[in-house]
């Protein structure tokens, strides 16, 4: 009774299994599993060394799992696990279908071509080569994160912080992509620009119809931007929900002290 | 529009239970039923601290109950909020399942016109629509149009209230939970809300609600219910 009528539920875009990673005899997630929908906006939180990161690198690709699948709905082979496709074919899926937004720009842009090349550059890796229309997606798209298209020709080391964000987070969309995977994405910003950002990323998702794995340690962030959320702790996911059932109603031991645990101003 | 109820509570119980607080078990009610259907506005009673957000949070999916289904009546089905996923809470929530709370949460520095068009953008209207609607809502809540452009966080209580009424009234939910939606305005426009209210009754839609000012719930209420009634032993 619970499926609602009348409409198919969508196929998984994602579908985790089982998902474990060892470092050595260090645990740094264990037998994780979930699906995620198109659309759909997941927040993993935890504290620091709870395995939120190494958990988003074993999803995204960047860090082969112990053991435990990782399948995702590509467009030229269907649900497949990702870790048993080759390293081409993964790559290319990579760039083509997913996006990452490092939580420091630098990780995620190249600091020494120019603030539009950067974004750019995931058009010319998929092929385009006409270069009028590249620059003209370039700057609809710096104008869509609220950039002055003016300085599309400046390094990014002449941006603000907040200001790198936004080319990451334009970089990472211009392409397409169907699942964006964010690593405490306002993490370094102050206040000011951070709720700003947020209101970008909400609406951006919103409008693209974007899936988001959004890794945060901070509960106003993820009760914002997530559907639902995940809780780790020492690596392993200790309560799930809908986001504000999990912060207004946590059933765990952990997620009590943690959300118990934020200050208020 | 159908003869069945439009929400449906049946056997509902929901005990605290505090894991950091020596792990101190809070009961609050149990085997509570309840039916509500469509034009009718369910008023619960009984003093601070029975169990009356507790339940309509327990309704909303925001609470997760001990046990029991809350069943609401979504695009000609009864979906269980306390079984269902997340997306298909968030599904009903986004299309029949409204709630209105007393306060105002939403991302700084947005302006408040854009505010109460969200619900609608995201349901796929169109931005003119979208804004022709949120206008127009805000002008018949008496919201001054200076206002519009600015974000809410520096508005007075009533203000922030009825921006809050806005985003929630916009959808036209069929079922719609309200909880005190009008404890800080002033006379005349909680005469507006009401008429928002009572508009919204004969066109069908199903409501629970919690008004502590007395005018108010009489002039919306169909019944009262006793959450007391229910009330779990400690």
């Amino acid at each position: 009774m619970n499926a609602i009528p009348g409409r198919i539920a969508p196929a998984p875009l994602l579908s985790v299994e089982g998902l474990t990673k060892w470092y050595g005899h260090v645990l740094g997630c264990r037998d994780v599993a979930f699906d995620l929908r198109p659309g759909e906006v997941l927040g993993i939180v935890g504290e620091s060394g709870s395995g939120k990161t190494t958990l988003l690198n074993c999803i995204s690709g960047k860090l082969t799992p112990t053991s435990g699948e990782v399948r995702f709905d590509t467009r030229r082979f269907g649900l497949t696990d990702i870790y048993g496709l080759s390293e081409p074919d993964r790559r290319r899926m990579q760039r083509e279908e997913w996006g990452f937004v490092h939580q420091n720009p630098r990780d995620g842009l190249r600091m020494r071509v120019s603030g539009g090349a950067n974004v750019a550059e995931p058009l010319m890796n998929l092929g385009g080569r006409h270069y009028g229309n590249m620059r003209q997606a370039t700057i609809d798209w710096l104008d869509r994160v609220e950039l002055d298209t003016r300085r599309i020709d400046d390094k990014p080391r002449n941006f603000s912080g907040g200001m790198q964000q936004r080319i990451q987070v334009a970089r990472n969309l211009i392409h397409g992509p169907r699942l964006v995977f964010m690593d405490e994405p306002t993490g370094g910003l102050d206040v000011s620009v951070q709720a700003r950002l947020l209101d970008l990323l909400r609406e951006l998702v919103r409008d693209l119809g974007l899936a988001v794995i959004i890794v945060t340690h901070d509960m106003a962030v993820a009760r914002l931007m997530a559907d639902r959320l995940m809780v780790m702790k020492g690596g392993e996911v200790v309560e799930t929900g809908l986001t504000d059932q999990v912060l207004d109603d946590p059933q765990h031991p952990y997620t009590q002290l943690l959300v118990s645990s934020v200050l208020q101003i | 529009m159908t003869d069945k109820p439009l929400i449906i509570v049946e056997d509902l119980a929901k005990t605290f239970v505090l894991h950091n607080a020596e792990s101190a078990t809070i009961p609050v009610f149990q085997d509570l039923t309840l039916q509500v259907a469509a034009g009718e506005c369910v008023v619960l009673a009984g003093e601070s601290g029975v169990g009356k957000s507790t339940l309509m949070r327990s309704i909303f999916g925001n609470y997760l109950p001990t046990q029991g289904a809350v069943k609401v009546w979504h695009d000609g089905a009864y979906v269980d909020i306390t079984k269902a996923n997340p997306h298909e809470v968030l599904e009903v929530r986004r299309r029949t399942l409204g709630y209105v709370s007393q306060f105002l949460r939403v991302i700084p520095r947005v302006p408040t016109l854009q505010l109460v068009m969200e619900p609608l953008l995201e349901n796929g209207v169109s931005f003119e629509e979208a804004k022709d609607r949120a206008s127009e809502l805000l002008s018949a809540l008496r919201l001054p149009q200076a206002h519009w452009d600015l974000p809410p966080a520096t508005f007075s209580g009533g203000e922030q209230q009825r921006v809050n009424i806005a985003r929630s009234f916009i959808r036209k939910y069929p079922v719609l939970l309200l909880d005190e939606p009008t404890a800080s305005l002033d006379a005349e426009n909680r005469a507006i809300v009401v008429r928002l209210i009572n508009e919204a009754l004969k066109e069908g839609a199903a409501m629970i609600g919690i008004f502590h000012d007395l005018d108010v719930r009489d002039a919306v209420a169909s019944r009262l219910f006793e959450v007391s009634q229910f009330k779990a032993a400690a």
